[in-house]
């Protein structure tokens, strides 16, 4: 918050200090971040995070409690929806059951007055690869179908932004990769920022450029989806992304470049470049894939660090073998080999040893009540005992 | 064997055409009557054919001003109870206000409350007031007791519509005016309209009510209720099945007109047809 902050650029959506309280519950919390122009934009959380509240105020939908959205230098957060050049995809597409998909498609333009709309619309359609369609009504559209009228809908009204509330939730999975890719490339064609809320972590890391990982109405991370991955800021931003193996310990300081880190009465140590916290009860994270399991400590490469156990769990699920190895104080750690024919599968019940490279490894911050997280946790027990 | 086999196929379609012939034989009854020239005034039995009752439907120039006044109060209490119902069925659905679950509560009580109490307790009301008992009492009464149901019917079109849909106007440039009317009305026009002819049928037939708080003015209903004393007149008949026909009529293009409009959507395909509307 330096003065640098203070300028907007022109087109840039620029949330501030927003708020949303229902009553005694808060929503949204105190949000604030800065959505480039022409960026695809996706709010990641759970249900109840505040995703979609925060969408719907910038949509105009919902009032803010406090705070602004400014688009540009201009402060929209209470003006009406239809006074903003914001649009938006609904979750249900929200099509309107009377009017044909060509009058769907014009009603945007039809509102603000325009005449001749036959060339806009005949356009938008065949951008979403719906020509020809334009006599029917939306319930004789499949799902796929009408997920496009609800973005040529939107799309023909060039706003400064699209908002995309979970857009693909209904389809099934061939579909919405399918979309995906199609949302993509619209994206890169007509050169809007798109704001896309969804829980389906893939989704967000497949298709936008920045994600903001959104928990209880705030912002636990934002970054580059691969920033994200491979440095997660929490413990739940590790394990709503993808899964991490999370070893409670203690960090005993920074030295050489290092933190030196024990964990279960063995000594680890994490770069200082991939530690949040060098001293204190911390959590020492690895992704299953990039631990590697062997038979026994001899073939662990030197720089190598790691724990041993027994393999408890293997299952095959064509790409990649994933393993469960408990280790000798009883925590699960799960291990993802990828099946490319490299190494030997593992059986269960046999001793094995998982190793790590340490740049692979990060250090985050810990409550002290906090114990060993070992697979993808969304409503974790607050203070469970150790 | 073979009879038990077909039965048990049939049965229910041989159950249903039973009702159907339950429920439509007094109907029949009712036309054929229309065509009946009876041999007394107190007569019920077919005596002769003829077609004069059909030529000559206001012979009995009573019944037709009976027949008109009763229109003229159905039309008019339909067109004020419609109005004030869907209003009413918009707060309570669209809005949060102190006593909206009372409110709720007494729109059902004109439903529950029998007739005869109802129409004494009107009585009692206007007498007390001082109101001269006629055509402007049958209309006001008729307009209470239609507005329940119309705020019923119109209620569950639009508590069965999607918010969001007036949602995706705003979003796309609609102010509140326009969302009414592009979106909302269109969408919840099915219910006022089944609303409206529920509330034209209710009073057009109402009897008791309108026999307390009538004076001297004469419904159809009540003019047939005085006939039955001394005879009913045949043309009564010809309103019966005139009034059956009307209302078969307007079913039967109803249903034509949406199957019309299913097949229409599902012949069209090929661009080059485009609508216009402003």
């Amino acid at each position: 918050m330096t003065g640098m902050a203070r300028e907007t650029p022109a087109g840039d959506l620029r949330l501030a200090n927003l708020t949303k309280r229902f009553g005694v519950f808060t929503a949204v919390d105190d949000l604030s971040l800065t959505i480039e122009q022409g960026s695809f934009f996706a709010l990641l959380g759970a249900s109840g995070c505040g995703k979609t509240t925060t969408l719907r105020m910038i949509a105009g939908l919902e009032e803010p409690t406090t705070g602004q959205v400014l688009l540009g230098d201009r402060d929209i957060a209470r003006l009406r929806p239809y006074k903003r050049p914001v649009n938006t995809v609904f979750q249900s597409y929200a099509l309107f059951p009377h009017l044909s998909i060509f009058e769907n498609v014009a009603f945007g333009l039809r509102r603000r007055g325009i005449r001749s709309v036959d060339d806009e619309v005949t356009r938008m359609l065949s951008l979403v690869q719906l020509d020809g369609y334009g006599n029917r009504r939306p319930a004789q559209l499949s799902g796929g179908q009408q997920q496009r009228v609800a973005l040529a809908r939107a799309l023909i009204n060039r706003p400064q932004v699209l908002l995309l509330d979970e857009p693909l939730g209904a389809l099934d999975l061939k579909l919405r990769r399918q979309m995906q890719i199609e949302l993509k490339r619209i994206q890169i064609e007509v050169g809007i920022t798109f704001v896309h809320v969804t829980h389906d972590q893939e989704e967000a890391m497949t298709m936008a450029d920045t994600v903001a990982v959104m928990n209880a109405g705030r912002i636990e991370q934002l970054g580059a989806p691969a920033d994200i991955y491979e440095f997660p800021a929490t413990a739940f931003v590790a394990n709503f992304l993808g899964q991490s193996n999370l070893l409670a310990g203690e960090a005993t300081g920074a030295g050489g470049g290092d933190v030196a880190v024990t964990a279960h009465g063995t000594r680890f140590s994490v770069p200082a470049g991939r530690s949040r916290a060098d001293h204190g009860p911390v959590h020492l994270g690895v992704r299953p894939e990039k631990l590697i399991l062997v038979g026994s400590a001899d073939q662990v490469p030197q720089g190598h660090q790691h724990v041993t156990g027994v393999v408890t769990d293997a299952s095959y699920v064509g790409v990649s073998t994933q393993y469960l190895l408990r280790t000798g104080w009883g925590t699960e750690v799960s291990v993802f080999a990828a099946n490319s024919g490299a190494s030997e599968r593992v059986p269960v019940g046999s001793e094995a040893v998982a190793y790590w490279d340490p740049r692979h490894a990060f250090l985050l911050p810990r409550d002290a009540a906090d114990t060993d997280r070992t697979s993808p946790v969304l409503d974790e027990p607050v203070g469970a005992p150790s | 064997m073979r009879l038990s086999r077909w039965l048990a196929d049939r049965w229910v379609m041989i159950v249903a055409l039973l009702v159907l012939g339950y429920l439509a034989l007094p109907i029949l009854v009712v036309a054929a009557l229309s065509f009946n020239r009876p041999s007394s005034r107190l007569s019920y039995d077919f005596n002769e054919f003829t077609l004069d009752n059909w030529r000559q439907p206001c012979a009995t120039s009573d019944m037709c001003d009976a027949v008109v006044r009763s229109v003229q109060i159905g039309f008019l209490a339909t067109v004020v109870a419609t109005v004030l119902g869907t209003l009413m069925a918009f707060a309570l659905v669209r809005h949060r206000f102190r006593g909206r679950s009372g409110i709720n509560v007494l729109i059902f009580l004109p439903m529950a409350t029998p007739e005869l109490v109802m129409g004494t307790s009107l009585l009692a009301l206007f007498v007390s007031a001082g109101v001269p008992q006629g055509f402007w009492t049958i209309l006001i009464a008729h307009v209470m007791f239609c507005v329940s149901f119309v705020v019923v019917t119109v209620k569950a079109r639009l508590a069965g519509m999607d918010r969001r849909l007036e949602e995706a106007a705003m979003d796309l440039y609609a102010n509140e005016w326009q969302t009414f009317r592009r979106i909302t009305l269109p969408l919840v026009l099915p219910g006022i309209v089944a609303a409206a002819l529920l509330a034209f049928s209710l009073s057009f037939d109402d009897f008791i009510i309108t026999n307390f708080n009538a004076g001297t003015t004469v419904t159809f209903p009540m003019y047939v209720w005085g006939a039955a004393q001394r005879g009913i007149p045949p043309q009564v008949n010809v309103i019966g099945t005139a009034m059956f026909a009307v209302a078969l009529l307007l079913v039967g293009l109803s249903s034509l007109r949406g199957r019309r409009a299913r097949r229409a959507n599902l012949l069209a395909g090929p661009p080059g047809h485009l609508r216009r509307s402003s």
